[in-house]
């Protein structure tokens, strides 16, 4: 192959090459913005130094000389701190060494789950909705203002009430999760029924379709575009809302790793967190929209 | 009994003009009154916005007439039917289905009773007919302006309609495709004895295809100025036609009538 064919071939990767040169950029200045100096005794006078190692500010490595104790640096870590976090946190990911010292993998599943069955609950609800109020104009004018007042209140602002009513917190972030999955997905569903074109029904009505077969042959497939970028939406915000309701509802999941790890002050594992979140809510959404794939037309 | 009656349709809306008192009306058409009888091919000319397909609308049941009505096989109708298939101009195939399972819709709610082999076996036949045998299984996205239009008259003839409504059916087709679809279309309803009313703009397409014309003069107001009879004796080939001395004296008439709004 010549080097042009291969250049070629590669431009397909072009972007991602670019990706990772961009990370690799990224990393570095992480890394840069984040070295500490390393200790220098030098400035020091005996006692400051036996003083230090008694605090535990100092301690000696492994050819006796004194180094910053990397347990107590002040400093947000590296990102060669964030790594051994991270291996260490995923060698064992399904441990249990304590009620609130799940593995890593435990704290997924138990975010997974509440999260899953908010969205799964909050998708019928508004699917079902959206296409009763999408089909009636009546219906839809009628219950606007309602959830016009409803949709832009934060799922977290929910929460004392449902604390309060429902008192279970488990109950509580399955909830929360429900109730910021329900708004976009009820709009866009009510917006693709509602915006059915004209021609479809026509048709419809030609070849005398039964109410039944009309809905089922020609308005769901025909919104379900809309139905699913409602869904994608409140999807992203349905992620975005369980992080701070296991946070302050105590529950163990990935949300409350992070303020686990806050309050030990554990900054790379607060950063392993975030990261943990991200990736499993990427995956999730590139799921999410494989999915929709299969029920998107195009109409030229 | 005429097979259809258009009877004294008029179409009338609410004036739209900025400075419309409460009741100004905007006479569309008024009065148009004429018969298609069965097996005809009949074809409606007139300017745009004369209010053709506002008629084929209400001849379809989209839309309701303000007086009068139509009565097809001794009937009145009002809502849309099977009895009363259309062919789009922007052929309104449902994109999420593919060819086959567009015209197969009509098919199966046209003849209920049929099972899954004998709905197929009628759908193929009809997709042969208009030369989609290849595209059965692709969906509209991925067909031609004109192989769409294809679709559009195999499902309206597969449900076997007592009449067919074209508004307009090839108009957002490319000219050299359209001379093939107008001969498929002839073929189509040569062989299976349908009636066809159709709605044009293009009068060499009505010469070509119909029995007769039905001139609309221009809104508002619009009225069906004249009924041509078209007595060129069938087959009718195009290359052929320019020819014969009565297309180019049937032409030259219409085309006066289109320019100068008068039947001569």
């Amino acid at each position: 192959m010549t080097l042009a064919k291969i250049i070629s071939k590669g431009s397909k990767y072009k972007p991602y090459l670019l990706s990772l040169v961009i990370l690799g950029v990224l990393l570095l200045a992480w890394s840069a913005s984040t070295r500490e100096p390393a200790f220098d005794p030098a400035g020091y006078s005996e006692d400051d130094l036996m003083m230090q190692e008694m605090n535990g500010d100092i301690v000696r490595d492994e050819s006796g000389e004194y180094i910053n104790n990397p347990d107590k640096l002040s400093a947000v870590p590296g990102p060669g701190r964030v790594f051994d976090k991270a291996v260490d946190e995923l060698r064992h990911p399904f441990a249990k060494t304590g009620t609130n010292d799940h593995g890593i993998g435990w704290l997924v599943m138990y975010t997974l789950q509440r999260f899953l069955v908010g969205f799964l609950l909050a998708t019928v609800v508004a699917v079902i909705l959206g296409m009763v109020i999408g089909m009636s104009k009546t219906l839809l004018m009628a219950l606007n203002p309602f959830i016009q007042l409803l949709k832009p209140v934060s799922p977290l602002a929910w929460m004392p009430l449902l604390l309060y009513t429902v008192k279970d917190p488990y109950m509580t972030s399955v909830l929360v999760v429900f109730m910021a999955s329900l708004w976009p997905t009820m709009a866009n569903t009510a917006f693709g029924v509602s915006n059915i074109k004209k021609d479809y029904l026509r048709v419809s009505e030609m070849v005398e379709l039964g109410w039944f077969r009309r809905f089922y042959s020609v308005i769901l497939p025909a919104s379900a575009p809309a139905v699913f970028a409602g869904l994608r939406i409140s999807f992203g915000s349905a992620l975005v809302a369980v992080v701070p309701a296991e946070m302050l509802l105590g529950e163990l999941g990935v949300g409350y790793l992070s303020w686990i790890e806050w309050n030990n002050l554990d900054i790379a594992g607060v950063i392993f967190a975030i990261m943990v979140v991200g990736f499993v809510g990427f995956l999730l959404d590139y799921g999410l929209s494989k999915i929709a794939e299969r029920f998107t037309y195009t109409e030229s | 009994m005429s097979y259809l009656a258009v009877d004294h349709v008029t179409k009338i809306y609410p004036s739209l003009e900025p400075d419309a008192k409460k009741g100004d009306e905007f006479v569309v058409f008024e009065n148009i009154n004429f018969t298609v009888e069965k097996g005809e091919f009949v074809s409606m000319i007139g300017h745009s916005g004369c209010g053709k397909s506002t008629l084929l609308n209400i001849m379809a049941g989209f839309d309701q007439a303000t007086t009068g009505g139509i009565i097809l096989d001794g009937k009145e109708t009002s809502k849309p039917s099977l009895d009363r298939m259309v062919v789009f101009q922007n052929f309104a195939l449902m994109p999420w289905k593919t060819a086959y399972e567009n015209v197969a819709l009509a098919v199966r709610q046209s003849h209920p009773q049929w099972n899954r082999a004998e709905i197929k076996e009628w759908t193929m036949k009809y997709l042969q007919m208009m030369n989609l045998e290849s595209a059965a299984n692709r969906r509209p996205s991925m067909l031609s302006g004109g192989m769409r239009q294809r679709v559009g008259l195999a499902r309206a003839f597969a449900a076997e309609p007592k009449i067919l409504l074209l508004d307009e059916p090839f108009a957002q087709i490319d000219a050299l495709t359209r001379g093939s679809i107008q001969e498929e279309l002839l073929r189509m309803w040569e062989a299976t004895n349908s009636t066809v009313f159709m709605v044009t703009h293009d009068v060499d397409e009505a010469i070509l295809l119909s029995n007769r014309i039905a001139m609309m003069s221009s809104g508002p107001h619009a009225e069906l100025a004249e009924m041509v009879n078209i007595d060129i004796p069938r087959p009718r080939v195009r290359s052929e036609l320019i020819d014969d001395p009565k297309y180019m004296q049937i032409r030259n008439h219409i085309i006066k009538f289109l320019v100068s709004g008068e039947t001569v």
